[in-house]
């Protein structure tokens, strides 16, 4: 079949009206898909009042940033999101469409895609070309296999997870920024209100270092060790399902394929098992280090550094030695 | 206000199977289960569950819809029991998930719909513990023409209206839809109910429509936009460097040394 179009990124404002880092890795990911096909790479923002970040991802390599700037879109609606960014989609179609696999990623393309009849693939840890054609790569079953797919329509989409693009350096020459009108049509959905539990200052998908604890840790003190450690490695913590389910941590610390998934640098396990539920959500971790005081814990067999004792007593003399060995 | 409502539900291998239980068959493209049972999508019992709460609360009439190659009539009725009152089962061969993409699925699931008559609310699981993907709900949606929230915690229906608690990365918000509506449900919710074994058996008289292809009057052939070229079996395990010391202490302390050597802190 003979495809044709662009390469765009829909990108993401984080707090103080930058650009998500998830968006910045888009832009590298997207630049190889544009190079590898011969084509040109756009990136999309939706917001209200987000020159900034447009005007910081025109730095990253796009060759047009196209800006949805409205007081309508200041808040995620699905329905004017989607509306926004339809026309846009239909008057020039992309050969693909690439979004982070976020909260607004997984809410808004699905609905684009269905609106449009295009092929979407959710959740990718790869995206590439090969012969001429765009591939990705995503867990299925829970992290149990890797399914190579494809879009059989003229445009693809697909939903990214984070720290699998790699962030371009920012060149000093930025391109264009072209803003472009908006559509604003009566939502069938209302947003009542928000109300937000996490602090965001380093995201739990985001961060380079995540330290979980898992039930072995037995309760909810224990959790300010891991915080500690986190805290001093300038990561996120994280839990296993367990405890979640026995709220010793707020179910937005839970890590697997039922809460977020997240591929640090580093990712610490403590006093947890390893199963396939939160394997699904940290296996794609740079380096993986497990504390368990069973020998036998599937997590030592995905770890790339492992020992086996009482969290309570190798924590602390982990922690304090990290401390000691600190560099300025 | 009582309200009809639909939860589709999957049925799936067992996700809390251990990892050689799935059995990767690059040839086929496909995943054998092994020595694991189907279970209800664990995010669709969820939805269930969002129902029944529903029915307690406000009154509904709850329809279980399945749909697949050949649905376990025991796990049916077990989802039943918890407090559905009828289901419809769509079953065949042309129906085997494997050659199913979303769109194929919501198209066929949106038909079964039209069969069941009237609804106000359709529930679905946020995504399925097989494929992860969780788009035919926002499909589903799509083909009937109907607003749509993803990702509740909570769903409720008031004057006409779902009021939903939607789950954020960083917290929750609360939205509303006029009916009839979409809803896709989260874990966060809470598990599904245990069925007593009188209201099992009770539920084997509750009224239960079987269709097969020729009954759907939609050839899925055709509605697919993804393809999956290549499946294989993930290489998720890893070398592990375990230290050991005298004590737990030491151990703890030498971790940090052997991390900071190897520079990975």
């Amino acid at each position: 079949m003979e495809r044709s179009g662009k390469i765009m990124v829909l990108a993401e404002t984080a707090k103080g009206d930058r650009p998500a880092s998830i968006s910045l890795e888009l832009m590298g990911l997207g630049r190889e898909l544009a190079d590898g096909l011969g084509t040109s790479l756009s990136v999309v923002i939706l917001g209200s009042g987000v020159g900034d970040a447009a005007r910081e991802l025109a730095r990253y390599g796009p060759d047009e940033v196209l800006s949805l700037d409205h007081p309508s879109l200041g808040a995620y609606n699905p329905d004017l999101y989607k509306e926004a960014i339809l026309g846009l989609l239909k008057s020039s179609p992309p050969r693909a469409l690439l979004a982070g696999h976020t909260s607004l990623g997984q809410d808004l393309l699905p609905r684009l895609a269905f609106s449009l009849d295009c092929g979407l693939v959710t959740d990718c840890v790869g995206v590439k070309v090969e012969g001429g054609e765009i591939l990705f790569i995503r867990p299925v079953f829970g992290g149990n296999a890797l399914a190579v797919q494809k879009a059989t329509t003229d445009t693809a989409m697909a939903t990214v997870r984070a720290r699998v693009g790699e962030v371009p350096a920012p060149s000093a020459t930025p391109c264009e920024v072209r803003p472009v009108e908006v559509e604003t049509p009566a939502p069938r959905l209302e947003i009542k209100g928000r109300e937000i539990i996490e602090d965001r200052e380093c995201p739990l998908e985001e961060a380079p270092v995540v330290v979980s604890g898992g039930r072995g840790m037995g309760g909810e003190e224990g959790f300010s060790q891991l915080r500690e450690l986190a805290s001093l490695l300038g990561g996120a913590v994280g839990a296993s399902r367990p405890p979640v389910d026995s709220g010793w941590a707020p179910t937005t610390c839970q890590v697997g394929i039922t809460g977020k998934v997240v591929a640090p640098d580093l990712y610490i396990a403590v006093a947890i098992s390893g199963s396939t539920q939160h394997l699904s959500g940290m296996s794609e971790a740079g380096k993986i280090v497990a504390i368990n005081k069973d020998p036998d814990a599937y997590i030592f067999k995905v770890s790339d550094y492992g020992v086996v004792g009482d969290w309570k007593q190798v924590l602390p003399s982990f922690t304090a030695a990290l401390r000691e060995t600190a560099r300025d | 206000m009582s309200v009809n409502i639909i939860v589709c539900a999957k049925q799936v291998p067992d996700p809390e199977g251990p990892p050689s239980s799935f059995e990767v068959n690059e040839a086929e493209r496909r995943v054998i289960p092994r020595g694991i049972p189907p279970v209800i999508n664990p995010f669709d019992e969820n939805a269930l569950e969002a129902a029944i709460r529903i029915k307690e609360s406000s009154g509904a009439f709850i329809t279980l819809l399945s749909l697949g190659r050949s649905l376990s009539r025991a796990v049916i009725l077990k989802a039943v029991a918890s407090g559905a009152d009828a289901s419809m089962l769509v079953e065949g061969d042309a129906f085997d998930p494997s050659g199913l993409d979303a769109s194929a699925t919501a198209s066929l699931l949106a038909a079964a719909i039209e069969k069941i008559g009237p609804c106000d609310l359709i529930l679905c699981g946020r995504q399925a513990a097989d494929t992860n993907a969780g788009l035919v709900g926002l499909g589903l949606a799509a083909i009937l023409g109907l607003p749509a929230v993803t990702l509740a915690q909570k769903v409720e229906v008031v004057d006409g209206r779902v009021r939903v608690e939607r789950v954020l990365p960083d917290g929750l918000e609360v939205v509303e839809a006029p009916l009839p509506a979409l809803v896709t449900v989260s874990g966060e919710v809470g598990d599904l109910r245990y069925p007593s074994l009188q209201a099992i058996k009770a539920a084997k008289a509750l009224p239960q429509t079987v269709l097969g292809p020729e009954d759907l009057g939609v050839d899925p052939s055709g509605l697919r936009r993804v393809e999956t070229v290549a499946l294989k079996a993930p290489s998720r395990e890893r070398n592990c460097k375990l230290v050991e010391a005298d004590t737990p202490e030491e151990a703890g302390r030498k971790l940090a040394l052997t991390l900071r050597q190897d520079k990975v802190i």
